[in-house]
Formats: structure tokens, C-alpha cells, sequence
């Protein structure tokens, strides 16, 4: 008895395997293959704003580049420097405290707070982080999951920042379409930035200490110092997300140090995408509004989270993205065996 | 023998109660080839961890070039110009091959040498992995390194010392796991890095081919070292029998 069977194949599209080798790229309809994607999300973005029926979406989408930039920040650390970083929340607390204090304490505008609450704050929070740096894999994650905990208790023992009550009053930005198109630009910066990063020399050298530390000793490179810049470009993202909620809610106060900036990042990627610095926005898209109207729910809404990630862990692994790109770059047919 | 590019003074190291490495000392001249055997666990990794500084020293001295870097870290010593390769090759497994050498060619030490005008590096890359024998299958410098066989690993694994244009290469067992034809392919290797009077340092079992290249033997015991000199007179001396060769032995 002959046993078939039979399996899926799967081919690159011809366009594809050209625009990949070929750099040059030789037609419209090529041009168009490689634009497509990115040019979908780019105007995607850019036109959100316009398209949401009211104030409280736009407040939604606002929140939504928050996300972003802490989900890209995390796929960046995690799978292309090797740190699993669940610092989210600091990266938030640090930069919107700073920028709230130098608000309201010294009567800075909106426009010099954010960039030095961003710059400063990623300094602040790399020194933080700088001896936690020798330890790997889930050491690291531990330590920057536990330290915004410890700075939310500090602030409410001591009462300095407000204490439990924040700093009120904040300078707000000057309206919801500045407040849009500031936090959409900077996630599309980031994206486009950190994918071109990460193929430049210094990312080879990121992805280096991801799959071989060691090696990287040898080659005459300073581990901790990689790791130093890499999280500093993660923390520049988190903590201007920080500074721009100051100023967006008006107001400073713990809750910039909860646990859902450092959780949801994680979720985001995991469903978005891995290792494709795209896919963890794709995840904050699919998710921000999705976590918007489970609002009722209130804290069951953290459960239905977790029931999501082991969703994708235990049967989609790969992520929206990864999925959808097969799709588009490639033919599956099926062959006898 | 060339100027004393190397002193290693009194160097120990203890693991817990075992004395991996105990009170050793050698010296290294400029251009030679220094082989280190001896039987298993008796320290000669260990030895080359501590030189390297991948390995923090309990006491002893490393003087490289008239400079003291017992203290100094790994990746400083890297970017003196004295590296190593590993036992077990340690490419970037998720790299291709030629990128697996943007690391060393991105170094302090390599910028400095090409006096900042290094030019594209992957083209760089490329002709590093051809000198060292990468040129007979063309698309492999492309291939993933976690793919690669072994044999390519361990050239791999040269071509990233020689991007960082070093003058001593720490050569960590270098033959194992290679076959007779591989080891044999390998060998003009060697005998060219001594011809561009690059000093090399080879921990080896494989005698027969170490015997061939080496100018000088350091066999270790225990962590101890036993006896050093002309690899013919070491064969000869009665410690050396004992330990490491048993009493049979003909080479």
C-alpha cells in the first residue's frame, strides 16, 4: 500500500525574489509591491485622525502612540539586543515626571519640557538601568519590571511630586490635531529610524550581543556599553510617550508608573509580530481599541489580555504580521507526497 | 626569537576548591608559534581565560607589550591587538557568515588601524572570509553561520581574529572535531599567519599536527605547569611521558 499525503509549499512570489536581490527594482508594478505596505500604513496613520467620529477616539489614538512607541521600544530590546526589558513604565514615569516638575515648578513650556524630559529621562533611566546591564534574559526583565513598582511607592511614602495626588495643572498642548500629528510623526520616526538602525553596522553589532555576548568581547567591543546605547534609544521613545501624557492630560501623577505600560508592550508584540519592529504597532492598532471598549469590564479587562496572549502564544506565535507578510511575499499550493 | 611580546608571571585561578590554574609562568617572542597541552581539566583553557582577561585573575601578572593589563577587560585586550578564538566556535548563529565579521571590523582597534576610512565594511567582510578559505563555494559567505559546518565555523572563527589585525591570536583547540583532510586544509593557515609574523598560542591535542607548526611546547598537569621548550626535547622528558603521553607512546 502506497501512503500519499499531502503538504502545503510554499514559493516566493517572483517579484519578491527580484526586489530582493535586484536592488533595483525595474517596474511601477514592482515599485508598487515594495511601496504598497508601507505607504498603506504611513497615509494609514496620517489619516486616522480625520477619519474618528469624535474627541474621545482622538484621545484613543493619541494614547494608541503611546503604546507604539513602548511596544517598538520593547521588540527593539528584546529581540534584536537580547534585553527583555519590562520597563515601560518607567521609561513613562521618568520622562512625564520630569517634564511635569520642570512645567510646574519652573513655568517651562510644553515645547522645551518634552524634549528635555525625553533626552534627560533616557539618561536617567540608561543610569538606572546601567547596573542591571551584566545580567540576561529574564534577570533583566525582572529588574525593570520591579523598579517603577519601587518608584510609585517612594513617591507615595514621601510625598514629593505631588505624592498620591500628582502634580495638577500642567500646561496642555495647543490643540487635539497637534497633540495627534506630534505623537503619530514620532512613532513613524521611530519605526523607519530604528529598521534603518538595525541594519546599519551598530545594529549588526546590537543583534551580535543578542546571539553571542561573548563573541562580541572578543571582538574588541564593550558589551554593557551596546547594551547602554540600545537602551537609551528605547528609553528616548518611552519617556518622550511620558512627556507627551503630561502634557496631554494636563497632569502628573502614579498612575504614569502602572503596570500596563510595562505589560502591554509585551502583549502588543507577541500579537502584532515579533522581531519585525512594524508588527508590535500593528499589535497596539488591533488592541488600544479593542482594550477602548472592553472599558465596562474594568479590571477583568487585564484577564481578557492574558486569555489574548496565550491565544497567540499557544497557536499564533508568529504574530498578525509575520502571517500577513508570508501571504503577501509568497504562494502556498498544495503537493502530493 | 624576536622581542618578549608577552609575560605571563605567577598567574592563578581558583574554582571553589579546585586550583584550575596554578603559579604560571611563560614568556612569548614575537612571531613564534607556542603550543599548550596537556591531558583534560588540567587547565589550559583556563590559562588562555585569564590571559584574555575573559576570566578575572586570583594573583599573577600578564605584560603585554611593556603594558600591565592583568586588570584590564576583555574587550580592552581585544583592542590591544591580543585575541582569541573559542573552543566551541561561537558564530552569531541568526547572521549571515560575512556579517558574522562586522563586529570586529566595527572595533576601536579597527577604525583606528584604517584610520577611520575603513570604506564598506561587508566588502571588507567578504575578503577576510575569502583569505581564509571561503572562496571555493561562493554563495556560502551569504549563508546563515548558524548553518554552516563546522570546518567553515573554525575558519570563521579566524577570520574574526584576523579583522581585528591582531599580533598574538589565541588559538583555542583549533583541530578538534575536524577531519584528517580539514585539519590538513588548514594547516597553510597557520603556517601563513606565522609568515605575516602574527605570534600565535595554540592549546591542541591533535600532537601530531601541533608538532608540525609549534616552535616551542608548554605541557601543563594539574593546573601546573610541568615542562616547556623544543617540542622534541619535550617529548623526551620523563614528566611529560608520565602525564599526559603514557610510557608507549612513538612519534
Amino acid at each position: 500500500m502506497e501512503k500519499t499525503s499531502r503538504r502545503k509549499e510554499r514559493l516566493d512570489r517572483g517579484v519578491k525574489v527580484r526586489s530582493d536581490t535586484v536592488y533595483a527594482v525595474s517596474s511601477w508594478k514592482e515599485m508598487l509591491f515594495l511601496l504598497a505596505p508601507r505607504g498603506i500604513l504611513i497615509i494609514g496613520l496620517l489619516c486616522a485622525p480625520l477619519l474618528v467620529p469624535n474627541l474621545y477616539w482622538q484621545r484613543v489614538i493619541c494614547i494608541l502612540g503611546v503604546y507604539a512607541l513602548l511596544a517598538i521600544g520593547f521588540d527593539f530590546l528584546a529581540n534584536f539586543v537580547g534585553l527583555v526589558s519590562l520597563g515601560g513604565a518607567l521609561f513613562i514615569g521618568v520622562g512625564g515626571y520630569i517634564s511635569g516638575a520642570l512645567n510646574h515648578y519652573f513655568g517651562l513650556p510644553p515645547f522645551l519640557t518634552i524634549p528635555i524630559g525625553s533626552i534627560g529621562g533616557a539618561f536617567i533611566c540608561t543610569l538606572i538601568l546601567l547596573p542591571t546591564l551584566p545580567l540576561r534574559g529574564v534577570y533583566f526583565a525582572i529588574v525593570s519590571f520591579t523598579l517603577p513598582l519601587v518608584a510609585d511607592r517612594t513617591i507615595c511614602a514621601t510625598n514629593v511630586l505631588g505624592g498620591t495626588d500628582g502634580i495638577p495643572g500642567l500646561s496642555m498642548l495647543a490643540n487635539t490635531w497637534v497633540n495627534q500629528y506630534s505623537i503619530l510623526g514620532m512613532v513613524l520616526l521611530s519605526l523607519f529610524g530604528l529598521r534603518r538602525i538595525v541594519n546599519e553596522d551598530i545594529g549588526v553589532v546590537f543583534r551580535g550581543v543578542k546571539d553571542n555576548d561573548q563573541a562580541i568581547r572578543a571582538s574588541g567591543l564593550s558589551v554593557i556599553y551596546y547594551k547602554a546605547v540600545a537602551v537609551f534609544i528605547a528609553a528616548l521613545m518611552g519617556c518622550f510617550g511620558g512627556a507627551f501624557l503630561a502634557h496631554l492630560y494636563g497632569w502628573v501623577g502614579v498612575s504614569l508608573l502602572s503596570m500596563d505600560f510595562s505589560v502591554f508592550p509585551l502583549v502588543a508584540t507577541v500579537v502584532g509580530g515579533p522581531v519585525t519592529l512594524a508588527g508590535p504597532l500593528l499589535g497596539c492598532i488591533i488592541l488600544v481599541p479593542i482594550s477602548e471598549m472592553l472599558r465596562a469590564f474594568g479590571e477583568l479587562r487585564i484577564v481578557i489580555y492574558s486569555l489574548i496572549l496565550v491565544f497567540f502564544v499557544l497557536f499564533w506565535s508568529e504574530g498578525v504580521l509575520n502571517w500577513a507578510r508570508r501571504k503577501y511575499e509568497q504562494f502556498e499550493h498544495w503537493v502530493e507526497v | 626569537m624576536g622581542e618578549i611580546l608577552l609575560q605571563v608571571r605567577n598567574v592563578s585561578k581558583s574554582f571553589g576548591g579546585v586550583r584550575a590554574v596554578n603559579n604560571v609562568s611563560f614568556d612569548l617572542h614575537r612571531g613564534e608559534i607556542l603550543g599548550i597541552i596537556g591531558p583534560n581539566g588540567s587547565g589550559k583553557t583556563t590559562l588562555l581565560n585569564l590571559i584574555t582577561g575573559f576570566v578575572s585573575k586570583d594573583s599573577g601578572k600578564v605584560v603585554f607589550k611593556d603594558k600591565d593589563i592583568t586588570r584590564w577587560p576583555a574587550h580592552k585586550i581585544a583592542n590591544a591587538g591580543l585575541v582569541r578564538t573559542f573552543q566551541l566556535a561561537r558564530p552569531y548563529a541568526t547572521l549571515p557568515a560575512f556579517k558574522n565579521l562586522i563586529p570586529p571590523l566595527f572595533s576601536p582597534r579597527s577604525k583606528r588601524s584604517a584610520m577611520g576610512k575603513l570604506g564598506d565594511r561587508d566588502a571588507v567582510a567578504i575578503d577576510l572570509l575569502e583569505d581564509v578559505g571561503f572562496e571555493r563555494d561562493a554563495h556560502v559567505p551569504y549563508k546563515l553561520a548558524g548553518s554552516l559546518p563546522l570546518g567553515y565555523l573554525k575558519r570563521l572563527e579566524f577570520a574574526r581574529c584576523l579583522a581585528m589585525k591582531p599580533e598574538v591570536i589565541c588559538c583555542d583547540e583549533v583541530f578538534s572535531g575536524l577531519s584528517m583532510a580539514e585539519i590538513a586544509s588548514m594547516l597553510p593557515l597557520i603556517e601563513r599567519l606565522k609568515s605575516d609574523n602574527i605570534t600565535l598560542i595554540m592549546i591542541e591535542h591533535r600532537l601530531r599536527e601541533l608538532f608540525q607548526v609549534a616552535d616551542r611546547i608548554l605541557v601543563m598537569n594539574f593546573g601546573e605547569k610541568i615542562a616547556e621548550g623544543d617540542p622534541r626535547e619535550v617529548i623526551k622528558d620523563k614528566n611529560v611521558r608520565r602525564a599526559y603521553l603514557g610510557e608507549e607512546v612513538k612519534l
